[in-house]
């Protein structure tokens, strides 16, 4: 069912092909055979000098896994397929080969599994159901690329250095010796059309010549070297809660836990559209079908504004939903992640948005606890928290010492989906620890429609600090002023709040009461952002400051009200005050100077 | 039925729903087989597990009353497999599929693995049409669309049943008559599942009406399989033949409760409450089934039943349902008790797919803000309803107290609508005259133009 010719032949690499998905092809040993087999997990003997993470290919369908446990003559195997059908005696194909990615141009707007097969393109030849034993080429090897060489032939390269550009969509995809090869001398090197199984250049290096070409393949497991910078900037989103109050910083780690419906998917298919990366690689894993179809579908008609393009150009998807196999969710996060890598090394910003990781720790203890493995908190393995980590930490902003010097990051934000919305179980608390923003979703507030439902009180981000040389050059000295000044508003009305629980409203001094007022306008006015609203779903920093200092100038102008004598009743009534409650509505055009002139009736600057 | 390949007689070990025994030549994990003892009562498994010595059976009938040396297996060389056809409409089956009603057997058109599978999220289409299924709660504040999955929550004695069949009987879609439902029950008793026959029979709607039943009487295990039965015929009726069908399955709980004890009986690591750690995944194989596919007209729509153990949304069964659905309707004990039909609790429901399925030219143009606005003002009272109970309604101002009055006719004159149907149009006029007894700045979620439109406070009333 292929939709694709892979063609013999049509590997850019010497060693394979990109027509065979993630795993690997030399069969040049003798098959072993299957001695066991029940649900994701396949026992196999008489292979030959398996290895751990070696790709195998099982059956007669040919079912992609990976060997996870070596024990005398017995490799355990981890199968990313559906396993029914098989019998005691298949054939274990050895590829010699860990699971790799395919890694060059055709990822932008591409949808793929966890094992990189070609949804986007299957679907396209008419397959609609997918099943086991499903082959297809993970970039398309007929198309033809436009290579521009930035190199001559007789120039020195080495590793990570760029070769030349591809153009892709807007973005101009940026061909790099692979990680691991060369230093050497280019021999010829020329503009010209090639596909991913035509060399574009050759390297002569100490060990002989390597021919390059527009892809390349590499190992989902191993990080792809690259020297870590401090993080400087945020990733801007356009959502006020994060952008003023729980900032994560580009190259940083942001988890977003919360119960069913509370948010999660929302945020991050917020972040894809509207945040100010180069490139989004989304990872669907172990969520909704309809989901992907929906981001798949509006990602195609939005237009980036930035580059005018569609959306979907700057967008990797990565989509092995609930009732795919188990196993292949641990595969789609590292896949995506090494895409992630691929850009970033490319020198650009990624945003890697992973839907959830929940889905894929429950993977790890569903095979954890086929192998009999002594079981941690919840039923979860000893090493959940170390691969969490090991995925977390591939986040971070990069330079490349290779030429030229280029800056890139990749931004992680994971959601997690706690048992229970209970926040305290082992995947939230591991997740937490490697976090330096924690989105908290809150139930009650979904519930009544407080969208995004992210916690102002138990929420926090470590990057405020690290980040405030950016923001006062950015968008305003007063940013960490007025952030903390709606903070201690949100936290007084909690305490308030306590307090009128026990005895009412009434018992409350006037100025309690005007905060009260006050702090339901930040969470009304400026806190609420309706991500499906045409206007307001994303707004630039500098309107999400001059919202802040709006809604917080009528806090004042409502003090000084009273200070002049008047009522509860006569402060809140301010027309001025009653304004803000709308400031959401208003089209972006000129909006700016319009809250700068309702912050001056309410009394002007802080 | 599929042609034998092997029978083989004297197994090792049986404990509750497993069997065990020796390795078989060509068995194969997943395979059909049929379980023959002493008394000659043919019972059906499926294969587990399958190893050098060794072969594990899951029997759907349980193995009471079979030994070691007498009972015979049969091998059928293939998973179970369902044969569909659009004559199962009207008829009533087991949970295998096979008519119980007394009627002639089913000439199948086709026949399919019952497992089903994944359908390419990127060969979905997006579902956006919608339903109206004359419930106001539903329609206005929490819309299905053709092709979702929404389940209902449900506590112990609370009528979702009577509310399901509601919904299957008086469901409209904008241009389709090819509207069909597939019932699976899974535990329930006789007694819910004439109800919900008697809704269909007084709609006239029965030839449109298929049932797979496993009743709490029936064979335990067995309840795995009659929701993917009645999911194999839902998806020939909506991909092959182009119906829009509507899948209620109930009861959730019960499933989940056979797969515990399957998980038990293997003596696998339980996980939340003794459920195993893969309910998610198995859960999920059931409910993303619904959607609809790109270039084929049918849809498959998805309302599963769950009943919470004691109320409890967190149970591992509603809270995973959650986390695979489209939104949830919950039903409440207490708006139940003061005699509200249907019970909803409007605050903990939502339809993820509602954006897509409302607005112009689908429902009415301000669809999306009037639901919000209700929602916000609603939440708003029922807070202050939690507040008086401690503080008194003394010391609440006199916009609290118009909020908590606001709550109340919400309850009594938008959800509750009895045995009444709405059009979504009756339900907007509701909705508006909710909203007009409210001063005019007090709906901030409102553009004023809608407000010039609808908002007539009733003394300004003609
Ligand atoms: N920022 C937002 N703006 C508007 N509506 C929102 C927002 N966030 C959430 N919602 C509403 O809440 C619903 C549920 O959100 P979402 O699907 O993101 O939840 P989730 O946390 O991903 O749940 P699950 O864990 O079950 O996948 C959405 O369909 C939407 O109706
Ligand atoms: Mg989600």
């Amino acid at each position: 069912m292929s939709a694709r010719p892979a063609g013999p032949g049509a590997g850019p690499g010497s060693d394979t092909s990109p027509g065979t998905g993630l795993g690997g092809e030399g069969e040049a040993r003798a098959p072993g055979t299957v001695v066991q087999a029940g649900g994701p997990v396949v026992r196999a003997g008489g292979l030959t000098a398996p290895s751990m993470g070696e790709v195998v290919r099982i059956g007669t369908q040919r079912l992609l896994g990976e060997v996870i446990r070596l024990d005398g003559e017995v490799a355990t195997i981890q199968v990313y397929e559906e396993t029914s059908g098989l019998r005691v005696g298949d054939p274990v194909v050895q590829t010699g080969a860990p699971l790799r990615a395919w890694l060059g141009p055709g990822l932008l707007g591409a949808t793929l599994d966890g094992l990189q097969r070609p949804l986007d393109a299957l679907a396209d030849a008419g397959t609609w159901a997918l099943g086991p034993g499903l082959e297809a080429p993970p970039l398309d090897p007929t198309r033809r690329w436009h290579f521009v060489p930035v190199r001559g032939p007789g120039e020195t390269v080495g590793p990570g250095d760029q070769l030349g550009t591809v153009a892709e969509h807007g973005l101009e995809h940026r061909i790099l010796v692979p990680p691991g090869v060369g230093p050497g001398r280019l021999g010829p090197i020329d503009e010209r059309d090639a596909t991913l199984a035509e060399p574009v250049a050759a390297l002569e290096t100490a060990t002989g010549t390597e021919l390059l070409h527009l892809a390349h393949a590499w190992p989902v497991r191993v990080p792809r070297p690259a020297r870590r910078l401090p993080a400087e900037a945020p990733l801007v989103t356009g959502i006020r809660v994060i952008d003023m109050l729980f900032p994560v910083a580009r190259g940083g780690v942001a988890v977003i836990p919360g119960g069913f419906g509370t948010g999660k998917t929302v945020v991050e298919q917020s972040l894809a559209r509207a945040s100010d990366a180069d490139v989004v690689v989304y990872v669907g894993c172990g969520e909704r079908g309809n989901e992907m179809a929906d981001l798949l579908a509006s990602f195609r008609e939005l237009v980036d504004p930035r580059t005018g393009a569609p959306l979907l150009h700057r967008t990797v998807l990565i989509a092995n939903t609930s009732n795919m196999p188990v196993a292949a969710r641990e595969a789609s996060i590292e896949l995506g992640i090494t895409v992630a890598e691929y850009f970033r090394d490319q020198g650009y910003d990624v945003a890697l948005l992973a839907d959830s990781t929940s889905r894929w720790a429950e993977a790890l203890r569903e095979i954890g606890g086929r192998l009999e493995e002594l079981p941690g908190e919840e039923g979860f393995p000893a090493y959940l928290a170390s691969r969490l980590a090991a995925f977390y930490e591939r986040a971070g902003q990069v330079t490349t010492a290779a030429g030229p010097a280029r800056r890139g990051s990749i931004t992680v934000v994971g959601a997690v989906s706690p048992p229970g919305g209970d926040f305290s179980e082992p995947v939230t608390q591991a997740s937490l620890r490697l976090a330096g923003t924690f989105w908290a979703l809150d139930t009650e507030l979904a519930h009544a429609r407080h969208f995004p439902a992210i916690g102002w009180l138990r929420s926090y981000s470590l990057y405020v600090e690290r980040l405030g040389a950016w923001y006062r050059e950015a968008v305003g000295e007063e940013w960490e002023t007025l952030r903390t000044q709606a903070l201690e508003l949100l936290a007084r009305e909690r305490q308030l709040l306590d307090v009128v629980e026990l005895v009412g409203v009434d018992a409350l001094p006037p100025e309690d009461r005007v905060s009260l007022e006050a702090a339901r306008l930040v969470r009304e006015a400026f806190l609420q952002q309706h991500a499906y609203d045409p206007v307001d779903a994303a707004r630039p920093l500098g309107v999400q400051l001059a919202m802040l200092r709006a809604v917080l100038a009528g806090h004042r102008a409502m003090l000084a009200a009273l200070h002049r004598g008047a009522s509860v009743d006569e402060a809140t009534a301010d027309p001025a005050v009653r304004e803000l409650a709308r400031i959401r509505s208003w089209p972006g055009e000129g909006i700016v100077e319009r809250l700068e002139a309702l912050a001056g009736r309410l009394g002007g600057a802080a | 039925m599929t042609l034998s390949v092997h029978r083989v007689t004297g197994v090792n070990r049986l404990a509750g729903p497993l069997l065990v025994m020796h390795h078989v030549p060509r068995v194969m994990l997943g395979e059909e087989v049929f379980v023959t003892g002493q008394d000659g009562r043919a019972r059906h498994g499926r294969v587990l597990d399958v190893s050098a010595d060794l072969v594990v059976v899951q029997v759907y009938e349980g193995t009471g009353g079979l030994d070691l040396r007498a009972t015979a297996v049969e091998l059928t060389g293939g998973p179970f497999r369902l044969g569909v056809s659009e004559a199962m409409l009207g008829r009533v089956m087991d949970g295998r599929g096979t008519p119980v009603d007394g009627g002639p057997p089913v000439t199948p058109l086709r026949t399919i693995d019952v497992n089903g599978r994944a359908i390419n999220p990127a060969a979905r289409a997006n579902p956006a049409d919608f339903i109206e299924t004359g419930i106001s709660a539903i329609d206005l504040l929490d819309s299905l669309v053709r092709g979702q999955k929404l389940p209902i929550f449900t506590g112990a004695g609370l009528p979702a049943d009577a509310l399901a069949a509601r919904i299957a009987t008086g469901a409209r879609l904008l241009g389709s008559e090819r509207f069909a439902t597939v019932f699976a029950a899974m535990g329930i008793t006789r007694r819910e599942s004439d109800a919900f026959l008697d809704a269909f029979a007084s709609s006239g709607a029965l030839d449109r009406l298929a049932l797979f039943l496993n009743l709490a009487d029936d064979p335990v295990i067995e309840r795995l399989l009659a929701p993917r039965c009645a999911l194999t015929l839902a998806e020939h009726l909506a991909l092959d033949r182009g119906m829009d069908v509507l899948v209620v399955m109930t009861d959730i709980t019960a499933y989940g409760e056979a797969l515990r004890e399957l998980s038990t009986a293997r003596e696998e690591i339980p996980g939340r409450r003794g459920y195993p750690g893969y309910l998610y995944t198995d859960l999920a194989t059931l409910f993303e089934r619904a959607g609809r596919v790109l270039e084929r007209p049918g849809s498959l729509t998805v309302m599963p039943i769950v009943t919470m153990p004691d109320d409890d949304i967190t149970h591992p069964i509603p809270d995973l349902t959650g986390y695979i659905t489209e939104g949830q309707i919950v039903l409440s004990r207490e708006l139940h008790a003061r005699g509200i039909f249907p019970p909803i609790d409007a605050l903990p429901c939502l339809s993820r797919l509602m954006n897509a399925g409302i607005g112009e030219g689908k429902t009415r143009a301000e669809h999306r803000v009037v639901a919000d606005q209700l929602y916000a003002l609603y939440a708003r009272g029922r807070e202050l309803r939690r507040l008086i109970a401690v503080i008194g309604e003394a010391a609440l101002s006199a916009g609290e107290r118009r909020l908590l009055a606001f709550a109340d006719r919400f309850e009594t004159e938008l959800i509750a609508q009895g045995a009444r149907r709405r059009s979504i149009d009756d339900t907007f006029a509701v909705a508006w005259q909710l909203l007009s007894r409210l001063p005019r700045d007090e709906l901030t979620r409102l553009p004023e133009e809608l407000l010039d439109a609808h908002w007539r406070p009733p003394e300004a009333a003609p």
